[in-house]
């Protein structure tokens, strides 16, 4: 387990490094000159008070060594200033990771708790109504647009209880109820797709276990149905389920953007449409890279448990 | 090989005649039947908009935020514009940017995975080592990123959802072409002189298909939604174009007083989506042998 953990852990850097080494390229040769688009056709401003803004901006510098500089200051935790707010973009980021977070483990919780239930029916009762039901259930879900939901359950919640989320963050910690209050709105419109991804993994799971010959010699052995299919069969139509639930996880806090967006929650999601929309390049660096980092970091980790729950990985 | 021929003979001439409308029992999936008909009807009314459609799409008229009636099918915007009118030209947009961006990323895909699997060795390693490098990225995020960076437009959506989705592609059709390349009828085309393009054409694209007919369904319902999420944050098709993301942005402004505005085309996303993964999970059915065996 040691040397498979380390050598994931090893493999961690070459991908860490190509992914800033892209976010870092898509910045800098996309079109558009950073400074033209911050100062825009404003004829006040001369080309030689241009040249020094980029210049000031470390700008004229080779790309390698603009890319080794921000990667320097990025170890260093220095991760820029926001071009718009001025402020250190490590704490604009630090202030929204929270609201992202919870939103995402909400969501998880939220589907797991539906789904899992749902694909087990689904598949001990396979090819029943039931089933028929969840499968279709679960296309509907996968096809249902987060944002819709979202704005719809705004719209119902205004219109029916004349209630409108607070658009500041109300800390878990400060107020558990109120932050519930606010969050699980949000985290409902996110869990949806959610919860039919794994509700359709654990039906496929579940039914291929059910298959397999240690769950007929249990059977054979006049074992209960119910302890067949919670001790043999769930337990290891499971391990897949929770791969994906830990890479959803990772998709979730990208995802969760157009949510934070629609109920006002100032994430790491709200954070880079707003850098996106003001140009506010280093903020937009920033963001993408630590939401990138962190979904690898994420499946790192689930890859590490998958590798402990089924030791037959490691040897692979 | 020469015995299970014989019997495939037989079993042709003892077959018993069928009428011409005799739907094999496999391709008789309700789920995928369903899919392919909202899928044929979206392409219909995309085809033909100007018939279907009652109102200019863009025509503003002076009753403006009109709840749905006999002469307004869904209600008006805040321009007074027939929503109605503008769903259905917002179907073209949609296919639009579904097919074009998934061609993308087949495109992209094909050659990169093409490439690695034919090859293989050194070249292999590299380029799927670029490919999960891409695959780090939550998609939604890269998406948002390279199409707010490119400047907010159709053709910018349809270019940042096609690079999102080529790593995929790649990875899919690196395998196949894997298996395929172990394949004796590839080492006889080598064999007999093939060179490496006409092997390609010939003996590894053809066995290709059949998983990525299935991977294509799936990956345009997913385009159509993440186009519709990006021109909903403004990153995607342009008002004042009928866009059914961007209608559903501007529906948030007004739905206080026109709740029908944020219905309508959330709910035309739904459907075409939604027929979009039936046909896919109904073809992954019929086209997976696999999953047919159980």
């Amino acid at each position: 387990m040691a040397k498979y953990t380390l050598s994931r852990l090893l493999l961690l850097i070459p991908t860490l490094i190509g992914m800033s080494l892209l976010i870092f390229l898509m910045l800098r040769l996309l079109p558009g000159d950073i400074v033209d688009i911050l100062v825009g056709s404003d004829p006040t401003v001369s080309s030689s008070a241009r040249e020094q803004l980029r210049e000031a901006m470390g700008l004229t510098a080779p790309l390698p060594v603009q890319y080794l500089t921000w990667l320097g200051n990025l170890f260093q935790g220095d991760l820029g200033t926001s071009m718009r707010s001025g402020k250190p973009v490590s704490e604009l980021l630090l202030a929204s990771l929270p609201i992202t977070v919870e939103l995402a483990v909400l969501a998880t919780l939220i589907a797991t708790a539906v789904a899992i239930p749902l694909g087990v029916i689904s598949a001990v009762r396979r090819d029943t109504g039931v089933d028929f039901a969840a499968r279709v259930g679960g296309l509907i879900g996968l096809s249902l647009p987060s944002f819709w939901i979202a704005t719809l359950a705004l719209l119902f919640t205004s219109k029916v209880f004349g209630w409108v989320p607070k658009t500041r963050f109300i800390s878990p910690f400060e107020d558990p109820f109120g932050n519930l209050q606010q969050m699980i709105l949000p985290a409902l419109a996110l869990a949806i797709q959610l919860m039919a991804i794994e509700m359709r993994m654990t039906r496929t799971t579940m039914l291929e276990v059910l298959g397999q010959d240690y769950v007929r010699t249990a059977r054979a052995k006049g074992l209960r149905n119910r302890i067949v299919v919670s001790r043999h069969a769930l337990r290891n139509a499971l391990i897949p389920v929770i791969t994906v639930v830990g890479f959803q996880l990772g998709t979730l806090m990208g995802a969760s953007a157009i949510i934070e967006v629609i109920f006002g929650l100032n994430g790491v999601g709200y954070t880079l449409l707003q850098a996106i929309f003001n140009r506010d390049y280093p903020l937009v660096q920033a963001a993408t890279l630590f939401l990138a980092t962190a979904f690898v970091l994420i499946n790192l980790g689930v890859d590490l448990l998958y590798a402990y729950l089924d030791p037959r990985i490691k040897q692979g | 090989m020469s015995s299970s021929a014989n019997v495939l003979t037989l079993d042709i001439q003892n077959r018993p005649a069928r009428p011409w409308w005799h739907v094999p029992q496999r391709w008789r999936n309700p789920i995928g039947i369903v899919g392919a008909a909202v899928v044929l009807l979206t392409i219909v009314v995309a085809i033909a908009a100007p018939l279907i459609a009652p109102y200019d799409p863009d025509a503003q008229g002076a009753t403006r935020l009109l709840p749905p009636s006999s002469e307004h099918l869904m209600g008006t915007d805040e321009l007074g514009r027939d929503t109605f009118s503008r769903i259905v030209y917002g179907a073209r947009v949609s296919l639009q940017v579904g097919i074009i961006s998934v061609f993308i990323a087949l495109l992209v895909g094909a050659i990169l995975g093409v490439t690695a699997g034919f090859f293989g060795g050194r070249l292999d390693s590299w380029l799927m080592r670029g490919v999960d490098i891409m695959f780090a990225f939550p998609g939604l995020v890269l998406a948002i990123v390279i199409a707010g960076l490119l400047g907010a437009s159709r053709n910018n959506a349809m270019i940042a959802i096609g690079l999102v989705y080529a790593p995929a592609f790649a990875r899919v059709i690196r395998g196949s072409v894997l298996s395929v390349m172990s394949e004796p009828y590839v080492e006889a085309g080598r064999v007999v002189g093939s060179t490496n393009p006409r092997l390609v054409q010939l003996y590894v694209l053809p066995n290709i298909v059949a998983p990525l007919i299935v991977m294509t369904s799936v990956y345009l319902s997913s385009a159509i939604l993440s186009e519709a999420a990006l021109s909903f944050l403004g990153l995607g098709t342009q008002p004042p174009e009928p866009a059914w993301g961007g209608m559903l942005n501007l529906a948030r402004t007004y739905m206080e007083i026109s709740p029908w505005m944020a219905i309508f085309p959330g709910l035309a996303i739904m459907i075409v989506v939604l027929g979009f993964n039936f046909l896919g999970d109904g073809l992954r059915d019929v086209l997976d042998p696999r999953l047919r065996m159980s």
